[in-house]
């Protein structure tokens, strides 16, 4: 199977994730796109990382995980902090920091 | 095997973005993580594969599930019941202007990845050679892991300290007095 249908895939993953990034209101699945899209650019990495036969592509991919699920772990905290504030869970409701 | 791991990689994906609840979203994200996962074994990523299925979408899902029950995950339709100050700020207008720059982004990339000199350097791939300590086993991303990359692996390490802290402060009760 040529590397090109591998990247092609991580490209189309990555995308569908960013669209989703843009057009999602609710913030926890704004973090499932995210995952997406980390998880398309890990498939590209692996691919990378068979190609050359180097296993430096598999080591970068799980510090990728590390990240995603440091991620996770703030925004799932900030999204319960959210909910104890009683305050919308809507991206679009949620702007103080804009001022 | 190729084709139908990544028949399922996109249809997950896809679920993710267009399902209403975000528990269903949730589910086809796990669907996702496993094809995904298939995607890993048959690149010879076999430590990274199974990190994939019992850390993602073993632990990580679990934790997402908990939270969308504790939120209680309401219905949100993709489209309409836009609120009023949302639609105020023209936000109608999102789903086209966010299909069209993904769009965008995907022929970009398609263009970058695939008519670039890619080709030239495809070959073989790395050499199988069975055993303990053959490509993307254990023993070898625990090799590469303890010594070429022990900072990044102690940078890891220490990135999780500080973010699973920073979760429990952020996601703990607070007291009267820090009521605001």
């Amino acid at each position: 199977m040529s590397i090109g249908w591998y990247l092609a895939l991580s490209a189309i993953v990555f995308c569908i994730g960013a669209y989703g990034v843009m057009i999602r209101r609710n913030p926890l699945v704004t973090l499932l796109c995210l995952e997406l899209m980390l998880n398309g650019a890990n498939l590209a990495l692996i691919a990378f990382s068979r190609m050359w036969g180097n296993g430096d592509g598999q080591i970068l991919a799980i510090i990728v995980m590390t990240v995603a699920a440091c991620e996770v772990c703030i925004g799932l905290g900030m999204i319960v902090a959210i909910h104890r504030r009683r305050l919308p869970i809507d991206v679009d409701e949620l702007r103080e920091l804009q001022g | 095997m190729f084709f139908i791991a990544a028949i399922g990689v996109i249809a997950g994906a896809i679920g993710v973005v267009t399902l209403s609840n975000p528990f269903y979203s949730v589910l086809a994200l796990v669907g996702h993580l496993l094809s995904l996962a298939v995607l890993f074994l048959l690149l010879r990523a076999e430590f990274v594969a199974a990190a994939q299925v019992v850390v993602y979408a073993g632990a990580v899902m679990v934790l997402y599930v908990f939270v969308v029950a504790y939120v209680g995950g309401e219905e949100q339709p993709l489209d309409g019941q836009l609120t009023r100050r949302a639609r105020s700020r023209g936000a109608d207008g999102r789903r086209p202007s966010g299909a069209l720059f993904a769009g965008a982004l995907l022929v970009e990339l398609l263009i970058a990845l695939l008519g670039s000199g890619l080709k030239a350097v495809e070959g073989g791939g790395a050499p199988y050679a069975p055993g303990p300590s053959a490509f993307g086993t254990p023993a070898y991303i625990g090799n590469l892991l303890l010594t070429r990359f022990l900072l990044v692996f102690e940078a890891a390490s220490l990135l999780l300290l500080i973010a699973a802290v920073g979760g429990v402060v952020l996601a703990r009760r607070r007291g009267v007095e820090a009521e605001l």
